[in-house]
């Protein structure tokens, strides 16, 4: 027995998971954790504000956007899927379509924020209900935002004949974050426009 | 190995021959822009051990005013924001980062591999943290908006609501603490993605989970336990700026806000961040001890159930900080109870340790000096840390100097011992030098003794009922002679850290040459030179077993054998 080494075989089956996804699992565990307390302290203080509006007098449920963002999972799946057969074209098609179905939620988001502080007077001092509706949903919405601004990098980078199929397991460690946003974007407005309502 | 044939980048960086301050500038440079993971762990040390010389002044400070009774050494306003900037300088800005600094450094030379997963986020973990600190220490100047003289946080290094809120901290100082700390807990967060990531996906051939080193076990634990507590943190800090800057009202009592939510939220973190500062410290201990008893380590499953049940245990038991709020009584039971359970998963591994020396052929060399300190100090901590989960017991001593006694003996007693001991250990891998034998012991019985005088006696003076976080007290009530014991113990400890720092750099210069392996070990760290060289390993290595240097050193007698 000359040395430990010479009896593993050379370059078998040693395959430890890759890099990308563990490092955004992380992250997004990191992330579930930071939404988690929001979360808490959204459902802490439901009823307890000590002067109106209250959620039902001025919330109305947003389905429309809802269904935009959540069917932007399916499109965004549908252009990586594109993208390792190889099909550009697809591939540029479902993405700019998941970009648009995000971009439609945000200014959804905001015409709904307008809405409320100019017509309905609730800002973030307004009350409990106005500051823990606004850093909730104002979190997510950053989170779709910074979500935004990935797709229309990869986007810009498609439009120029950059991404290749060779590159479709860096893109889908992106995908892996947009699909988050769409699952918190399903607490919260479990919690907000349903149980909080 | 042909290593001599490859180009390798050191190459090119020894190759132009630069004089004077062009050479400064751009060895400078390099330290600024480099992404290698051995001088971003030199870096995350360094960065540690100033804001160590700090909160040691802060606690110096603290305990020259709490020298005599009604004594005025300094204004009740410095008292407090010395014990403030004290607390958060010494966990987030000392012991995060030279146990993040350990973790980068040593994690990849021991699983085998060439860099950090993702070695700019490394790189951006770093200086993000620097810069909260920084920003934390700017708030003596900046405190009060530039007009005005500057003032440093006061709000204790918990910061509880309603005392956060604009109108009880007015000015600055508490949104540099906040921004400081939130800044520092995002570099926490991506150094925790990459340590996890490090782990999981970059361990070379042959090293299954179940053939890791410890320390990789301890710090992918901690690196869970980061994302899981640092996160919370985060968010409740999100919250008190938007409370502060956006007239939200989150912890806003007069507005129906709670100030006890701010409690849990703070202690959902800090209960889990003792975790997060002692697992590294158990992934020292559970290296050194092994290799200086020359036995391998006992029951290395049941270590790393152990520290996964911890991982898990921690994150349930933060209410007990808070037994005084007046929380339900099955809230009480459950925290009580799930307080308790953690020390089993705890114990277990101090028996192990014991089982590691016990018939060993043990050699007291500094490393191990500190471990038993450890093993010893650690236990007592332990057993106090028992006697306060016990809520009745808590609600008689809580906010008094036991707790003070019984925290310090956990993270100076325990993590700060680890620490000084993996300073003695891994030092010669990472200058090429071993640290002065004599000066080192002087180091260790200074700092032995003067941690026994002040931190033993804090139990005691809480007992007989000082409160803590006082700026003085009355004459008469039995706690001068204590006090002046535990300040004249914080000499002592101040004069071992000078013969820690001066033994640092002296032997940097000074020391005897190391050599790959001068303490016989069995990690890969010690198969490459000292230092390592940029890419760590020629070639990337092969194990079979948990001890590869062992299998290497003795074919006769391999532990895959045994497997």
């Amino acid at each position: 027995m000359a040395t430990a080494a010479s009896t593993i075989p050379a370059g078998g089956t040693w395959a430890p998971p890759p890099r990308g996804p563990v490092g955004m699992f992380c992250l997004i565990a990191a992330e579930s954790a930071i939404f988690v307390i929001f979360l808490v302290a959204y459902i802490f203080y439901i009823g307890r504000s000590l002067s109106g509006p209250t959620p039902r007098e001025v919330l109305e449920v947003p389905i429309f956007n809802t269904v935009c963002l959540l069917s932007s999972s399916i499109t965004i799946h549908l252009a990586v899927r594109a993208l390792r057969q190889a099909r550009m074209l697809a591939f540029k098609l479902f993405w700019f379509l998941t970009l648009a179905l995000g971009a439609k939620f945000l200014i959804g988001t905001g015409i709904e924020w307008h809405h409320l502080i100019y017509e309905r007077g609730l800002t973030i001092a307004t009350n409990l209900f106005g500051t823990t509706y606004y850093s909730l949903v104002g979190l997510h919405a950053f989170h779709v935002l910074v979500g935004l601004v990935g797709l229309t990098t990869v986007m810009l980078f498609a439009l120029a004949s950059k991404v290749r199929p060779q590159q479709s397991e860096k893109v889908e460690v992106f995908v892996l974050y947009w699909h988050f946003v769409d699952v918190v974007w399903v607490a919260v407005f479990t919690t907000v426009y349903i149980v909080g309502r | 190995m042909s290593s001599n044939s490859l180009p390798m980048p050191d190459a090119i960086a020894s190759a132009p021959h630069l004089t004077g301050s062009a050479r400064v500038l751009d060895t400078l440079h390099d330290w600024v822009i480099t992404v290698d993971h051995k001088k971003l762990g030199l870096m995350y040390i360094g960065m540690g051990l100033f804001f160590f010389l700090l909160g040691g002044i802060e606690a110096i400070i603290i305990r020259i005013q709490l020298l005599f009774p009604l004594y005025h050494f300094v204004s009740p306003q410095v008292f407090n924001r010395m014990f403030t900037m004290h607390g958060t300088t010494m966990i987030f800005f000392t012991a995060m980062p030279i146990l993040f600094g350990f973790g980068v450094y040593l994690i990849p030379l021991m699983i085998g591999t060439r860099d950090m997963a993702f070695p700019r986020l490394n790189a951006w973990g770093f200086w993000i943290a620097l810069f909260g600190g920084l920003l934390l220490y700017f708030s003596f100047v900046g405190g009060d908006g530039l007009y005005g003289a500057g003032n440093a946080p006061d709000v204790s290094w918990w910061a509880y609501a309603p005392l956060t809120s604009r109108a009880f901290s007015p000015g600055h100082s508490t949104d540099y603490w906040t921004i400081g700390v939130l800044l520092s807990g995002f570099g926490s967060i991506a150094s925790a993605v990459n340590f996890a990531a490090t782990i999981l996906c970059l361990r070379c051939p042959g090293m299954t989970l179940g053939k890791m080193p410890l320390l990789a076990w301890m710090y992918l634990v901690m690196a869970g336990l980061v994302l899981m507590a640092i996160s919370p943190l985060t968010a409740a800090q999100i919250m008190l700026l938007l409370d502060r800057y956006l007239g939200a009202h989150f912890f806003d009592t007069q507005a129906g806000g709670s100030a006890t939510i701010w409690m849990h939220f703070f202690w959902i973190f800090g209960h889990p961040e003792v975790y997060i500062l002692i697992l590294p410290s158990f992934g020292f201990i559970s290296e050194m001890v092994p290799v200086f008893s020359r036995k391998p380590i006992f029951g290395y499953p049941i270590m790393v159930a152990a520290t996964v049940g911890i991982g898990f245990i921690s994150l349930s038991v933060w209410a007990h900080h808070m037994f005084t709020i007046g929380m339900e009584s099955y809230e009480n039971a459950f925290f009580v109870l799930s307080s308790m359970a953690i020390a089993v998963p705890t114990g277990i591994k101090i028996f192990n340790w014991l089982g590691t020396m016990w018939g060993g052929k043990i050699r007291y060399e500094l490393p191990m000096l500190f471990c038993v300190g450890f093993l010893f100090q650690f236990l007592i901590a332990g057993l106090t840390g028992i006697m306060l989960a016990v809520a009745p017991f808590n609600w008689q001593l809580h906010n008094s100097y036991f707790v003070i006694g019984h925290f310090h003996y956990v993270i100076v007693g325990g993590i700060l011992f680890a620490i000084f001991g993996a300073f003695y250990y891994w030092y010669p891998k990472m200058t090429g030098r071993m640290l002065k034998q004599k000066l080192g012991l002087l180091h260790f019985l200074l700092f032995f003794i003067g941690f026994h005088l002040t931190f033993d006696f804090m139990h005691i003076v809480g007992v007989l009922g000082m409160p803590r976080r006082i700026y003085t007290y009355e004459p008469g009530r039995g706690w001068e002679y204590w006090n002046i014991v535990i300040s004249v113990g914080a000499a002592f400890q101040a004069l071992g850290i000078a013969c820690f720092a001066i033994n640092l750099v002296w032997s940097y210069f000074q020391g005897t040459r190391a050599g790959r392996d001068p303490w016989d070990g069995w990690t890969l760290e010690w198969a490459t030179t000292s230092p390592p060289p940029v890419y760590n390993f020629a070639q990337i290595p092969e194990v079979k077993s948990a001890r590869p240097l062992w299998d290497f050193k003795h074919p006769e007698d391999p532990d895959w054998k045994y497997l």
